[in-house]
């Protein structure tokens, strides 16, 4: 009874979806307020119906309801109950209903959060988000309903991938597809923007938070991923370039560019066309992620189901939603107008430049994810793109990004002298630059490269440290009145910018010291791996739930003191006779300690991995520091004043200028 | 600085910006592209002898056999037509097991043994690395071709 | 303003691909098997595994090779089409149990009905590699002779029998 609820609530939500999504968009073009008016009560009813449908299926995994197919095939009777609750995205149905049930969370945001916007643009904006969740929740309805049945009821189920019976994997996927889905109210704003013809600076300061909010979670998301990877896996990667990976990688990247770009739109009410570009490319390329996980037109180690009835659907569902809006956006761009002027050397040039950099960077990055498609397309043969592709175009590009991040804060708007410039930073770039150079001897080895990332991470350090002390010292009264007085949304672009120095750290120093080694351990027997020694004492059987173990024990010493006891697990899952890795991590600032097992030898031996990885909790730190540099940016009060954000508009002033 | 100057100048700055990009895509493509063969045309010397490649196809039963180090194993991948013996130092993935799909990445040694130094397990018991599932498919075909029904 | 369909026009391109990289679905390439001999083997017997099977044991009719799983969801989908199939002896239905615990099989028959004149355990999946099995289930219509006729990937729906299967097996047994 309780799937057919779910379903039928899912059949309800469409329904207000068709409502939300066509006759506020009328309304608007039309200008009837009482169309207009739909909208709010519309999706504010298709996010009820919605999260009961997702309740459903979570009721039925948590009840072990095996006549619902989908559960059958995900979760098993002795699998844990938290488990058995994040089964319910573990398979390909769960994740889309999931991906609806963010879309509506957001949704829900927009009705709370859009009192001040005009009429008209509130309901375009719902407009377009409910246009959005028809394609989910048909796509849902027609070719992967969770609550289809199985009758009669298997009596066990299948049980979900072992790999995904993991803390991280209960909140990775919520997390990104908040993130991911987020970019639909920065789209949604965008082509209201663009059907209304009103490209101006509150339109920029009314989706800025919007933004800041789904870039922080896709930050965190992608992230947490990373971290799932690296203790998961058992090898130790932290990111491979899988397709999937770049799936994420490729909206943050967009993402990060759409941020800068919307600043200058709202400060300077320039970049009007490419800010709306990018509003669409993210959000395109977050679908575009959607298409390449679930089509199976890539594969890669995440395809765990994959059905081309699925692929054609999302396939026609990305042509008409990306089609469309870039055919708008080709329609009414050309008119809007571009804004302020500026000079050759000013923030706007440098802003401007970062985000071309950014852009150049996400079409190597695609090209690469999708060359083997091109190739294959083409009948060509079968090829992939190893990982160092990627490396060694992506390095190189973000290298003048990370360069020109250090510089862009102390540029003024529309002209800026560059030797006054040079004069101003020339001592932060020295302290850079000296540091670079010696850190890397007191850590034991010197090489260019990890010089090179040592030099970006300091310099973004030393000019983050010198623009907040030249900002304070320039500002009256005690310091916590200065600190006080600076406004959240510059501390967040502080901490967001060191966040990316602690990230580049964490990843040069990884790179450039971490020692990985693959040994046969006897009983007893000890492997070095400067400064520490592991030694093996033996590897027991032990039950879990619902597979059975191998843990053995790594003891590591550092001159002769016992600083770890590591026990690192080999499983083998009953149900569907899977072995997995469990690596055995004791987490340092300064180092990670990283033993898993291999295989089991002769006379109690094992193959292990013994990888000493220096730093590389830095890499998540950072990540940690950029999405706390969005938070604090979007509780910014400037978004909160809501009276005069709608009613002065800055961009006349600065189109008269122009 | 005239505004033609000023045009002049992005126009510049960009395509150097796309030049380069391009070299970057293209240098980077060149040597880092990994094609894939199966055992049928390694064994027909169709394979690059100085160049790292996919390998694909199954992992023969009763092939494996590790040295005393450990960690170094040998095995033997087929395509059900042809059999390359593979060489591989370290630790081999979870999924890994005889009579089942393989793709392994490296070079051909001089002694004929592929030299793998990545050997990559898919993550569902169910799922076919598509490389190794064309093998088995173009060997089908061949077998099929010369009359013959395949041999397991 | 030309340049403000380069994006667009960019992006059909994209699709053009991902169109071509979606119809190059492995499921749709024709199994080089049609037309062929049935691969042989011999495989113990899942009810009497004193017992083994070989495809030569059904020379001289027209028959099924059914592969299933009792860990095979839309197995159980099928299932009912081949039990009321059976029932109507038109033709004789052998199954191939793929990958499986022979316990689980056995019990899960009992729960669902034998449609299978006799199952043939495949435990490691190899007779599935020759046959070229993508997924389970997966249906074979094989002649009189050993020469594989038709193969159908996914579960076998009424619709399916009736107009693809019955009527190649009628033409068959001529």
């Amino acid at each position: 009874m309780i799937p057919e609820i779910g379903h039928f609530a899912l059949i309800l939500a469409l329904i207000l979806a068709l409502v939300q999504g066509i006759l506020p968009l009328i309304g608007a073009a039309t200008n009837q307020a009482n169309f207009m008016a739909v909208a709010r009560p519309a999706a504010q009813g298709q996010f009820v119906f919605v999260a009961i449908a997702f309740a459903c299926l979570a009721y039925a995994f948590l009840a072990n309801d095996f006549s619902v197919k989908y559960v059958a095939t995900n979760s098993n009777s002795l699998l844990p109950a938290q488990y058995r609750f994040s089964a319910v995205w573990g398979g390909h149905e769960g994740s889309i209903l999931l991906w609806t049930l963010t879309l509506s969370v957001w949704t829900l945001l927009v009705t709370l959060f859009s009192r001040h916007l005009p009429q008209a643009m509130a309901a375009r904006v719902l407009g377009v988000m409910g246009l959005i969740s028809i394609g989910f929740l048909l796509f849902t309805l027609m070719v992967s309903n969770p609550f289809e049945r199985l009758l009669p009821a298997a009596l066990e189920g299948r049980d979900l991938n072992p790999l995904l019976q993991d803390p991280g994997m209960v909140i990775h996927p919520p997390i990104l597809y908040i993130g991911y889905v987020g970019f639909s109210v920065a789209f949604a704003f965008a082509l209201a923007a663009l059907m209304g013809g009103r490209l101006d600076a509150a339109w920029a300061r009314w989706s800025r938070p919007w933004t800041t909010a789904a870039w922080v979670f896709l930050t965190l998301g992608i992230a947490l991923g990373s971290g799932w990877a690296y203790y998961e896996l058992g090898w130790g990667g932290w990111w491979f370039w899988d397709p999937v990976e770049n799936a994420s990688f490729l909206p943050w990247l967009v993402g990060t560019a759409l941020i800068h770009s919307l600043a200058v739109t709202e400060k300077r009410g320039t970049f009007k066309s490419w800010t709306v570009l990018l509003a669409i490319a993210a959000f395109s390329l977050s679908l575009l992620g959607t298409f390449l996980v679930r089509s199976g037109v890539l594969t890669s180690v995440h395809a765990f189901a994959t059905d081309p009835k699925r692929g054609v659907f999302i396939l026609i569902f990305l042509t008409i939603v990306i089609g469309a809006s870039l055919l708008l956006f080709a329609w009414r761009a050309p008119k809007v107008g571009l804004g302020g002027k500026f000079a050759l050397i000013s923030r706007e040039t440098f802003l401007l430049a970062n985000n071309v950099l950014l852009l150049v960077a996400t079409g190597a990055v695609l090209l690469g994810t999708l060359y083997p498609l091109f190739i294959d397309a083409l009948d060509l043969g079968k090829i992939s793109v190893g990982p160092p592709y990627f490396d060694a175009v992506f390095l190189p590009l973000m290298a003048p990004a990370i360069f020109l991040m250090g510089i862009g804060p102390f540029a003024r708007w529309k002209e800026q002298s560059l030797p006054e410039l040079a004069k101003r930073l020339k001592w932060a770039f020295g302290v850079a630059l000296l540091s670079a150079l010696l850190m890397p001897l007191t850590l034991g080895k010197w090489t260019p490269l990890i010089s090179f990332g040592l030099l970006l991470a300091f310099w973004v350090i030393a000019t983050g440290v010198y623009g907040v002390w030249s900002r304070l010292s320039q500002t009256p009264g005690t310091m916590m009145s200065r600190i006080a007085k600076q406004s959240p949304s510059w501390w967040g672009m502080q901490v967001a910018h060191l966040g990316i120095a602690i990230f580049i750290i964490g990843v040069t120093l990884v790179k450039g010291y971490e020692t990985e080694r693959d040994v046969r351990m006897a009983l007893g027997s000890a492997v070095a791996v400067h400064p520490y020694s592991f030694t093996f004492r033996g590897a027991k059987p032990q039950a879990g739930p619902n597979y059975q173990a191998w843990v053995g024990t790594v003891e590591v010493f550092k001159n002769d003191k016992l600083v770890a006891t590591l026990h690192p697990e080999k499983r083998n899952y009953f149900s569907t006779g899977m072995a997995m890795t469990e690596a055995a991590i004791d987490t340092g600032i300064t180092r990670d300690l990283y033993v898993a097992l291999g295989e089991p030898l002769e006379n109690g031996a094992w193959s292990v991995r013994v990888y000493h990885k220096p730093f590389v909790d830095w890499i998540w730190g950072g990540c940690v520091l950029m999405a706390l540099g969005g938070l604090l940016a979007i509780s910014d009060r400037r978004y909160r004043l809501h009276q005069r954000s709608a009613n002065a508009s800055p961009t006349l002033t600065v189109e008269s200028q122009a | 600085m005239k505004p033609r100057h000023k045009k002049l100048l992005w126009v510049l700055g960009s395509l150097s910006l796309l030049g380069v990009a391009t070299w970057l895509v293209l240098n980077a493509l060149d040597k880092n592209l990994n094609y894939f063969y199966s055992p049928t045309q390694v064994a027909n010397h169709e394979a690059p002898s100085n160049r790292s490649f996919r390998l694909g196809g199954l992992v023969v039963d009763g092939s494996l056999k590790r040295q005393t180090d450990g960690l170094t194993v040998e095995f033997v991948v087929t395509d059900t037509a042809s059999n390359i013996p593979v060489r591989y130092k370290g630790i081999l993935p979870d999924l890994f097991k005889e009579g089942k799909s393989v793709v392994a990445q490296g070079k051909l040694g001089a002694d004929g043994h592929f030299v793998a130094d990545q050997v990559l397990a898919k993550h569902d018991e169910n799922y076919m690395p598509p490389e190794a599932a064309k093998a088995l498919e173009d060997a089908r075909k061949i077998n099929a071709n010369a009359g013959k029904a395949p041999q397991p | 303003m030309l340049r403000f369909l380069a994006p667009f026009a960019v992006f059909v391109a994209l699709i053009v691909f991902f169109a071509i990289g979606l119809k190059r679905d492995p499921r749709e390439i024709p199994s080089p098997l049609i037309n062929q001999q049935a691969p042989a083997f011999k495989l113990q017997q899942l009810q009497a595994p004193s017992k083994q099977f070989s495809p030569s044991d059904m020379l001289g009719q027209v028959w099924l090779f059914n592969v299933w799983a009792s860990w095979c969801v839309s197995c159980r989908e099928e299932h009912p089409v081949f039990v009321e199939l059976s029932k109507s002896k038109l033709v004789p239905i052998v199954g191939l149990n793929y990958k499986d615990k022979s316990a689980d099989a056995l019990q899960w028959l009992i729960q669902f009905g034998n449609p299978y004149v006799l199952s043939a355990m495949d435990l490691d999946g190899r007779v599935g590699i020759d046959y070229g099995v993508y997924g389970v289930p997966e249906t074979y219509v094989i002649d009189k002779q050993g020469v594989i006729r038709m193969k159908h990937i996914g579960p076998v729906t009424p619709e399916i029998l009736q107009n693809k299967i019955l009527p190649r097996v009628r033409e068959l047994s001529k």
